[in-house]
């Protein structure tokens, strides 16, 4: 790891301390998990600090880790300073009983639709946030489907006899 | 009867009432699948919502069970006007997370696909833009040769529109000698072509009228949006991932990024332009580079990943090793090492990120789609706010939005 990532791993211990549960450095990714009630704080220091600057919001998605108790659903940021061209991942953990996070509307705009993506397929509460309503799935729809409770259909299954989809 | 009281009409309005507009789903303007319901004051877009989803397919579920090559099929349908491009960006993120290295060989003939499909995808963005704006000659003439690019693909590939082209590790097979000769009359005629439309358009009066001022957005607002791509370069940042994370050796090349001032249609197309050429004079380094290659040398169009990359059938029915690997390639038997990767190319429209989880299992355990168009399509209700119905149709094609990159 460069000079750079520890400037951005001191800072952001400096500031969060026990906070922060995990680093990792995977496929040259600087990468670090914090507690899900920081997220905003977190990327709020990391959007201002002018060592940081990471002012660019690459992605925002979900996983689903049913065998996790009590950290079910992670939710992953990618930054991204374009200046200094380093890119980092910020992840937190929440139970899916109680999936809260706040909103990070209020430093990207561009977080809106990606925030409402992870709503709709894994039923993350981005708390602040506008407008959250599903936005590729049906309104209607009762479920998060990208959870993984949800298994594919089996493609081996002989039970339907549909002639018009040719099975 | 009382007077409508309307909260959405602006101040000095003539009108008694907004009209509300339906623009799609289903709309020969916005030239894919989504909506846009816009509140209107007589012509003026008084607000704008849109709505997308109506061709979303579940490609990050489904991919959830699929072996890795697969998935590239996958990846062909998100934005189908450069297939190939999101094709090479998924064997590049199964290459780093498997840690394959390809030879060099393989990158340049990647670039020179990866190029032609930015073209042809520019290309129809481009004479999009033009008849939306009432130009249609220029649409139909340049049209000609993206057929041309679809058949270099063709050759190389075996398909046109979604081709699942190419390997982990490289390509399914050498480019046969009509590939390169088609290669080389795309080289020799288009140029003259495109800049025959370029003639047509740049100093067009009634297009620089029609685009120029409309559907502008400034940096800052483009870049707190995550815009990337032509879009954010037309704003005047030059962001690109060619340049800014170099894969498939690009790095080997000599392009420069061109960025417009005021991020307004013309700047797109200008941009877009500007690429077109940028892509060219890089497509001619790559074929420079790949002639180079002699001897055995000339034959290398794979990386040795035998746990990956199919065997040669002669090997399957000679060789014990080869057999195993084949049928544990084809079953979709291959475990994968688990880690998470993300990696990103330039698309046609911007970045796009594969976020690959896996962990150890056949399939992936997770993989995002960073989609560029789904991104920026959300600022499209704050471009065209207080802008004419006609300015939004031509900001709604220059922003290039593919539906099918958009609902994954």
């Amino acid at each position: 790891m460069s000079t750079h990532y520890d400037t951005i791993r001191e800072i952001l211990s400096k500031q969060f301390g026990d906070r922060i549960l995990a680093w990792e450095f995977p496929y040259g990714m600087l990468s670090f998990t914090i507690q899900p009630e920081f997220n905003l704080k977190a990327l709020t220091l990391l959007y201002d600090d002018p060592d940081l600057g990471f002012q660019f919001l690459t992605d925002i998605t979900g996983v689903h880790y049913p065998e996790r108790e009590g950290q079910e659903l992670a939710v992953v940021y990618h930054l991204h300073n374009l200046v200094t061209n380093v890119r980092i991942r910020m992840k937190i953990y929440v139970p899916v009983t109680k999936p809260d996070v706040y909103t990070a509307t209020g430093l990207f705009s561009g977080a809106n639709w990606m925030e409402r993506e992870t709503y709709d397929f894994f039923g993350i509460n981005f708390i602040g946030h506008p407008d959250l309503r599903r936005v590729l799935n049906v309104d209607e729809m009762d479920y998060f489907p990208l959870r993984k409770e949800f298994p594919l259909e089996d493609q081996t299954r002989i039970d339907k006899d549909d002639e018009m989809f040719g099975r | 009867m009382p007077e409508q009281v309307n909260i959405n009409l602006p101040e000095g309005s003539i009108e008694k009432q907004t009209t509300r507009l339906n623009l799609g789903p289903t709309h020969p303007a916005t030239h894919g699948v989504f909506q846009n319901i816009l509140e209107m004051d007589g012509e003026r877009i008084v607000k704008a919502e849109s709505t997308v989803g109506y061709i979303h397919r579940a490609f990050e579920k489904l991919a959830e069970r699929r072996p890795l090559y697969q998935i590239t099929t996958l990846t062909d349908r998100l934005n189908y006007c450069s297939a190939p491009l999101n094709n090479m960006g998924w064997h590049m993120t199964c290459e780093k997370l498997l840690g394959v290295k390809t030879p060099k060989r393989v990158d340049y003939l990647r670039v020179i696909i990866m190029e032609l499909a930015r073209i042809s995808d520019h290309l129809i963005c481009n004479s999009i833009v033009g008849v939306d704006t009432g130009a249609y000659t220029g649409f139909l003439y340049v049209m000609q040769y993206r057929e041309l690019v679809y058949e270099i693909y063709e050759e190389v590939c075996g398909s046109r529109l979604t081709t699942n082209m190419g390997r982990i590790g490289g390509f399914e097979r050498n480019f046969s000698d009509t590939a390169f000769r088609k290669l080389e009359k795309f080289l020799e005629e288009f140029p003259g072509v495109w800049k025959e439309f370029e003639n047509l358009f740049t100093r067009n009066r009634i297009f620089i009228e029609r685009t120029q001022g409309t559907g502008a957005i400034s940096a800052e607002r483009a870049l707190n949006y995550s815009f990337t791509g032509p879009n954010l370069r037309a704003a005047g940042i030059d962001y690109d991932v060619r340049v800014h994370a170099p894969y498939s050796s690009y790095e080997d090349f000599d392009f420069i990024i061109p960025v417009g001032t005021t991020g307004d249609n013309y700047d797109r197309f200008m941009v877009r332009n500007e690429e077109i050429w940028q892509s060219l004079s890089i497509i001619r380094q790559a074929y420079q580079k790949v002639q180079a290659f002699k001897g055995t040398e000339a034959d290398v169009y794979h990386a040795d990943a035998p746990a990956y990359y199919l065997p040669e059938k002669a090997d399957v029915y000679t060789k014990m090793e080869a057999l195993i690997y084949h049928f544990k390639i084809v079953m979709g038997e291959t475990e994968i090492p688990s880690g998470e990767v993300y990696h990103a190319v330039e698309g046609g429209n911007g970045e796009l990120g594969f976020y690959l989880i896996s962990d150890g299992g056949r399939a992936p355990f997770r993989l995002h789609f960073r989609r560029p168009c789904f991104i920026y399509y959300q600022a499209y209700s704050e471009i065209v706010k207080d802008t004419m119905l006609s300015d939004a149709i031509v900001t709604l094609s220059s922003l290039n939005l593919i539906a099918g990159e958009m609902d994954a």
